[in-house]
């Protein structure tokens, strides 16, 4: 290493660790005393910053932009010599931020548990490819983290909170002048919205469920590489993941170059595939790719999975219904229907095994599925019967009752008689 | 002797306990009591109608004790248990329920009948002191028993009403400890609930019966003011023996089949298991018969002049009940025969209250 470049690396190293030494209270500096009295844009900084996170941390202005926050002269609180940077410009930006959030040891003092590894991930990501060309209109920190008033990402008012990223993202990539440029579609917001994640997430807000980052990483975003993508989705589908890498369409799909899941199941608008996907009717997905005898036998498979797996749906629907009558006829029905989850969980189980794409091993789930449904059944249409028969006890003893109040009300007329 | 002479086995045990007891003065006694005739007449009969779902209490009780397990662990199990597995333990479930139900229903239209004919005039004050002891009891057996099932919904209503206890000065925390067993609702509430239920108010209940039983029988029914007035030719009267005893007998039949009604059709339901960590259920509520009270100390404000506004609606209804209890040493004209207005229009106001505040809370 030469010593100019050795000495740069020191001072580096050295100068984040001194912040905090000069971490400032906003009472205490100048840059927000002037700046609130300001208009506009210079202003905003000042009126945001006391609900950023660094101003929570004991940060100021000065710790990001240089300067000296005590002097009450604006030419010497934002001299050069005062160590003052200014804004940095877009391609600046990571580097800008870097000083502090690559540093372990500085990092330490405020967050141990933030990774510090973000310029390196974000160099990697298209974003970063594209800053680190010049690009100014590439993604970059400021873009996504709210200068002068972040906030960390558990916080619901955080651009980054997980009901707020998809937003956060559509703000570029759901605007077609600004993606013009790059040549990319930008309904992916649109899409995702529709999907079975954005209506978990947008939706039911269901915290859960998967937010653009949870498929094209944080940082180092990206559009998942085809080999990639089993991985991504089997982060969350595990035993989809698992079944589909055992089974035949896995090196069908790699040597046809098709992309594992999304090639049934889409990408951004990612729908829940139902029984009807499967086998040879209209809505089929199978018949994207196989025909009838083609020789694949992939069509026949098709069609008895979607035998076995509705003749557990429609059994789960007939067992459901009459416990609901049952139900309605004042029965308790409360063990039969903790056991019809256990059906339930079998239905879901046997879509999961769906991913084998092997009948026979889906069958063995129906099969103990069916079974458990016919234990509910057999409880139900014998609860749905007690009902009948209480009904009929009923209007027995009500004759009984009746006719014996009839005979004392004959007698009670003939004493009153005598 | 003749074979015509000969008493029936009927006649010969009547005879051989009237040797022993002189049961014939008694039976006498009861062939001579006669039931006044008149407009009021059906009144008389919600007495007896209390009194026969009482005895349904006691024997559906005493039919439940042999499955029903007192217990954190149990006791929610033990009625699940019983009303899916056991046969016919649904019905024994429901008629203790509905019956429980309709005997506070069937006390509280026989208090207020006796309230509007002032039947609890002289000589028969201390009758009405009975009675209103009775029905004391009877919210008694109604809130302990809420309990026992230790479902959700009843756990919570618990919370809240033993709280209320726990609102009184001075006595509150060592009432509500004594009545929790510890400083929450727990097994230990459970088990206390379930002495309390089955062997102290029973026998409480019993034994006051039994006085307002004879407070009865003695002074026979009463008459109203403005039919004793009439002349002796114009006044009518039923025998007690058999013929009052027989129409008693004919309405607890019909009652008997609207509880078998309501127990068929609509079974009484069983929540999910009180869990003491999970959050209140929406909707707590009392029984409907502690509903106007509940539904009053919703409504006071926080603070009434000094006093929290809790403390205030238990005060007030402290000093109502006794008012109510000492209804008949307050209504001093009336065994002149006077009339006093302000009892009659707070009896009015009383009811309506109670009215309008329960129908307030099953609106909400």
């Amino acid at each position: 290493m030469k010593p100019t470049l050795a000495a740069a690396a020191v001072l580096l190293a050295v100068w984040p660790v001194s912040q905090p030494l000069r971490a400032q209270t906003q009472a205490q500096d100048q840059c927000i005393a002037c700046h609130q009295e300001l208009d506009g844009e210079l202003a905003e900084p000042a009126k945001k910053f006391k609900d950023d996170v660094h101003a929570h941390a004991g940060l100021g202005c000065a710790d990001c932009h240089g300067g000296d926050p005590k002097a009450e002269d604006a030419d010497a609180s934002m001299s050069k010599a005062r160590g003052f940077v200014g804004r940095p410009s877009a391609t600046d930006m990571p580097r800008f931020c870097d000083r502090c959030h690559g540093d372990a040891n500085y990092m330490k003092l405020y967050n141990p548990g933030l990774p510090v590894d973000q310029l390196t991930k974000y160099r990697t990501s298209v974003h970063g490819e594209l800053n680190a060309k010049g690009d100014t209109l590439a993604a970059q920190c400021a873009s996504c983290h709210q200068p002068h008033e972040m906030r960390p990402s558990n916080d619901p008012t955080s651009s980054i909170y997980p009901l707020n990223l998809p937003h956060t993202c559509a703000k570029c990539h759901g605007n077609a002048a600004y993606m013009a440029p790059y040549g990319i579609p930008t309904n992916q917001f649109e899409q995702y919205s529709t999907s079975v994640h954005g209506k978990a997430l947008l939706e039911d807000h269901d915290l859960g469920a998967p937010a653009c980052n949870d498929c094209h990483g944080n940082h180092a975003a990206s559009p998942p590489l085809e080999a990639a993508i089993p991985n991504v989705c089997g982060n969350c589908h595990a035993f989809n993941a698992e079944l589909f890498a055992k089974s035949p369409h896995r090196d069908a799909f790699e040597a046809q170059e098709l992309p594992a899941c999304e090639t049934c199941h889409g990408v951004h608008a990612i729908t829940i595939l139902t029984t009807a996907n499967l086998g040879e009717g209209s809505e089929s997905v199978c018949m994207n790719c196989h025909e009838p005898g083609d020789g694949t036998r992939g069509i026949e498979a098709a069609v008895r999975m979607q035998r076995g797996l509705d003749s557990l749906e429609s059994g789960y629907t007939r067992a459901d219904s009459l416990l609901l009558e049952a139900e309605r006829k004042g029965m308790y029905v409360d063990e039969a229907k903790f056991t019809l989850k256990d059906a339930r969980q079998s239905i879901i189980q046997a879509h999961t095994l769906v991913h084998s794409f092997d009948d026979s091993t889906l069958h063995v789930k129906v099969d103990s599925g069916m079974a458990i449904l016919a234990s509910v059944t057999e409880t139900a249409e014998a609860k749905v019967a007690e009902s009948a028969f209480r009904r009929w006890g009923l209007l027995v003893s009500t004759l009984i009752i009746s006719f014996v109040a009839v005979l004392l009300y004959l007698k009670i007329r003939q004493i009153e008689k005598h | 002797m003749s074979a015509a002479s000969e008493p029936q086995p009927l006649g010969r045990a009547l005879g051989w306990l009237d040797e022993r007891y002189r049961i014939r003065e008694l039976l006498g006694f009861l062939g001579h009591k006669t039931v006044p005739l008149g407009p009021h007449f059906v009144w008389y009969y919600f007495g007896g109608v209390s009194l026969f779902l009482f005895m349904v209490q006691v024997l559906t009780g005493i039919m439940l004790l042999l499955y029903y397990q007192p217990g954190e662990a149990t006791a929610h199990e033990s009625v699940k248990f019983l009303i899916s597995e056991v046969q016919f333990g649904w019905l024994v479930r429901s008629l203790h329920s509905w019956s429980a139900n309709l005997m506070v229903g069937a006390i509280f239209v026989h208090m207020f009948s006796v309230f509007f004919t002032r039947a609890y005039r002289k000589p028969r004050e201390l009758t009405w002191v009975s009675g209103f002891l009775l029905l004391a009891l009877t919210l008694g057996f109604g809130f302990s028993g809420y309990l026992l099932p230790w479902d959700e919904l009843a756990f919570f209503a618990t919370k809240v009403g033993t709280d209320i206890v726990g609102a009184l000065p001075v006595v509150g925390d060592f009432l509500l400890v004594l009545l929790r067993g510890s400083e929450d609702v727990t097994g230990a509430t459970l088990t206390r609930f379930f002495g309390i239920h089955i062997a102290l108010l029973p026998g409480l209940f019993t034994m006051i019966l039994a006085v307002h039983l004879i407070q009865i029988q003695r002074q026979g029914m009463s008459e109203p003011e403005h039919l004793q007035k009439q002349p002796a030719e114009k006044r009518r009267s039923m025998p007690f023996f058999p013929a009052f005893l027989l129409r008693d007998l004919l309405l607890w039949l019909v009652v008997l089949n609207v509880l078998a009604v309501l127990a068929v059709v609509f079974p009484w339901e069983l929540g999910p298991k009180a869990d003491p960590f999970a959050p209140a259920p929406a909707g707590i509520r009392p029984e409907w018969y502690f509903m106007f009270m509940f539904e009053t100390l919703k409504l006071l404000p926080a603070h009434i002049w000094i006093v929290e506004g809790e403390l205030f609606g238990i005060l007030v209804f402290g000093i109502g009940g006794l008012l109510w209890l000492l209804v008949p040493f307050l209504d001093r004209g009336s065994e002149r025969g006077a009339r006093h207005r302000w009892l009659l229009r707070a009896g009015i106001v009383v009811v309506a209250y109670i009215a309008i505040m329960t129908a307030r809370g099953y609106m909400q």
